[in-house]
């Protein structure tokens, strides 16, 4: 009698700590919603400047997210920057798909924006993006900004 | 003898008995890991202790987390609408508790909730000679009585840890969303861009995990070696709480530098 | 077998710090037999016993229970020599979050594997052995001394051991308590055809049950024989100790330098 009470509460205990784990990882930290389900193909893209982009940034279409960023690093003979990303095989994108470096809010984190493009020929594992946009640096917005203002 | 010769007297002789602890509560540890049997052999033992340790600290933990949570809420508010970015709360706030305050406070509430308890149920089964009865009557006392309430705090500890955080999120959620305003899906959303699994969640059960090996140890070693009185035991119990807070405290910084920050 | 060498001490030297408490003690007890350690406070009784149960290492000389050596032996040897002892500690040492019921079962749920029903069974005898068995639903902190010496005497014969080491057994009770545990004592040991050491102040009881005495000096075993022979001995100190008096032999006082040169000190 004495036991099950222990066993009762003990439970009860488990189930309650075991339900906060689950809340951080799934509600709070997204690792849910930061999966990209299902099999993905791997594309590279060049960029002048990638800005505050870290790898696992998000791939966004139109808002929604389709992929991750997987790997960056400096093509050593142009001195650009290389980002691979994992995009959803389910909606495939055309060949003369645009990707640009977009920041969420003024402040807020960067991600990749991919812009769909008119092509029928879809983009395969291992294909590049041919058509870029670099981050936007806030400094040197602020900048030309400045230097026009003082030509007026 | 002047002065400073005193002084240095004073050092070695504190080093002596500093280093001669530290290396007994080792010791203590060390047997306390390899006579572990008992607790897994027998989980009814384990049961009893998660009760004591987790079940009862339970509350406490709960309630705490709300108001720091509700109070990061207000705080996180005030200074980011200064910046015109509220939408950060979300991750202000769980980044806080994730990272920092809910591991370390649940580890300070366990240390004087959990920890005292235990620190003097074993002086006390000391004093009235029970742990000797235990040896003459062929049951090793560290086995039958320490290695449960070891391993018992050793795993309770993530779990209060995860209630705290979790708890402390919502509080935050009710001040940004219910009460200010913000708006629900950003502040969820914020959040989860913020907020790594890997780094943030479970270094915040790394963490916690060590809080509680620290804290157990600290408290079942204070308890084994108290002096068999009830002043001893006195003694033995405000040492837990003090010294299980510094070390809590200690460790957390050890750990940021080293998980966090990648020194 | 009666009359086989239960407990064998030789020469043993043992002590806490710097000073040795024990500076030579030669006794045996054999089977059968109960067996009386007395000598005044501080003198080394407990001490004693502690050597006999593995408790405390030992400096010199050689102590043997059921033939084999115990103090200083491996883990796993002391265990086992302690599965055959029972020991009634001074203080009791009851399991204060127990009953009296499941205090006296402790011994048998962790080192049998008997069904809870035969636990139960042997329980309910041992506490009837006691007269406690209405006793059976209490907590330790609701028993009076003399209770709660009885049960944690049924505790330490739960197992049936063929050794049983009483601690004080007779210390804070009143003379029908007092008679009642002395005869328990005497029973019990020839029940289980045990042997049995009490440590005791308590001359008078004791020689009306036991079958030798030890009297035990700082450290040292001053006086040793049959009840009788005791009684009737013209050694100084154990006639100070059997009538009970303060001037003799036997010290009031703990070692200390003279009192002048301690007031002396003060002063300077
Ligand atoms: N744990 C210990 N640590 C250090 N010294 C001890 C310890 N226990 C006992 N002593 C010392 O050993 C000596 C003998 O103690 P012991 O307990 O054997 O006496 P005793 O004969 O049982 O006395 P009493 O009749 O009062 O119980 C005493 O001088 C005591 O100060
Ligand atoms: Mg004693």
């Amino acid at each position: 009698m004495a036991n099950s009470r222990f066993d009762l509460w003990v439970g009860l205990f488990v189930v309650v700590g075991v339900a906060a784990l689950f809340f951080l990882a799934f509600q709070v930290s997204g690792a849910a919603s930061a999966r990209v389900t299902g099999e993905t193909i791997q594309v590279v893209a060049y960029f002048d400047n990638i800005g505050g982009l870290k790898v696992k940034a998000p791939v966004k279409s139109a808002g929604v997210l389709v992929g991750r960023v997987t790997a960056i690093r400096l093509d050593p003979s142009t001195y650009r920057a290389e980002v691979t990303m994992a995009i959803s095989r389910a909606v495939p994108f055309p060949k003369d798909t645009s990707a640009a470096i977009l920041t969420a809010g003024l402040l807020g984190e960067q991600y990749v924006g991919l812009e769909a493009g008119a092509e029928s020929e879809m983009l395969q594992d291992g294909d590049r993006i041919a058509v870029t946009q670099s981050a936007v640096v806030l400094e040197k917005l602020v900048g030309q900004f400045l230097v026009q203002r003082s030509a007026e | 003898m002047n002065r400073g010769e005193a002084l240095l007297l004073e050092v070695g002789a504190f080093s002596r008995r500093l280093v001669t602890r530290v290396g007994r509560a080792s010791l203590f540890l060390g047997a306390v890991l390899r006579r572990s049997q008992m607790p897994f052999a027998r989980p009814r033992l384990l049961l009893r202790e998660i009760y004591t340790a987790g079940v009862l600290t339970l509350s406490i933990v709960v309630v705490s987390g709300g108001f720091v949570g509700l109070v990061l809420g207000l705080q996180g508010y005030d200074t980011l609408q200064r910046f015109g970015s509220e939408t950060a709360l979300g991750s202000v706030v769980a980044l806080s508790l994730l990272r920092e305050l809910g591991p370390v406070i649940a580890a300070l509430l366990f240390a004087s909730r959990a920890g005292s308890a235990m620190t003097a149920e074993i002086g006390l089964m000391k004093a009235t000679e029970q742990l000797d009865a235990m040896e003459v009557m062929a049951v090793d006392p560290i086995a039958r009585v320490i290695a449960p309430k070891f391993w018992g705090g050793v795993l309770v500890m993530p779990l209060l840890a995860a209630v705290f955080s979790a708890v402390g999120v919502l509080g935050g959620w009710f001040i940004g969303v219910v009460v200010i305003g913000v708006d629900e899906g950003t502040f969820w959303s914020q959040m989860q861009g913020a907020v790594s699994w890997e780094e943030d969640v479970a270094g915040g059960v790394i963490k916690s995990a060590v809080f509680g090996v620290v804290v157990t140890w600290i408290a079942l070693y204070q308890g084994w070696s108290c002096r068999p009185t009830a002043e001893g035991v006195s003694q033995a119990i405000t040492r837990t709480v003090v010294l299980g807070a510094l070390a809590v405290l200690a460790a957390d910084f050890v750990l940021t530098a080293f998980m966090f920050i990648g020194v | 077998m009666p009359d086989q060498l239960v407990v064998e001490v030789k020469g043993a030297v043992a002590g806490y710090g710097e000073e040795a408490v024990l500076k030579g003690i030669d006794c045996t007890v054999r089977s059968g037999e109960v067996v009386a350690l007395m000598g005044g406070s501080g003198s080394g009784k407990t001490t004693l016993l502690r050597l006999l149960t593995g408790q405390l290492p030992l400096r010199e000389g050689e102590v043997t229970v059921f033939g084999e050596r115990i103090a200083g032996a491996k883990r796993e040897t002391i265990q086992r020599l302690r599965r055959r002892l029972g020991m009634l500690f001074q203080q009791g040492a009851l399991f204060t979050d127990l009953t009296v019921f499941e205090n006296v079962a402790w011994p048998l749920r962790e080192h049998t594997r008997l069904p809870e029903r035969i636990v139960r069974d042997l329980v309910w005898l041992k506490l009837e052995a006691v007269g406690l068995r209405g006793a059976a639903s209490l907590y330790p902190a609701e028993l009076s001394g003399g209770m709660a010496r009885r049960v944690a005497l049924a505790r330490a014969i739960a197992l049936d051991p063929e050794l049983l080491l009483f601690d004080e057994p007779f210390a804070g009770l009143d003379p029908i308590s007092l008679a009642t545990v002395g005869l328990l004592i005497r029973r019990l040991n020839d029940a289980l055809g045990a042997a049995s050491v009490v440590v005791t102040h308590d001359v008078q009881e004791s020689l009306a049950i036991v079958d030798y005495v030890y009297v035990i000096l700082a450290g040292r075993i001053v006086a040793a024989g049959r009840p009788e022979e005791i009684r009737a001995s013209d050694d100084p100190f154990v006639r100070q100790f059997v009538r009970g008096e303060v001037d003799g032999p036997a010290p009031f006082h703990y070692p200390a330098p003279p009192l002048t040169r301690t007031l002396l000190e003060e002063r300077a």
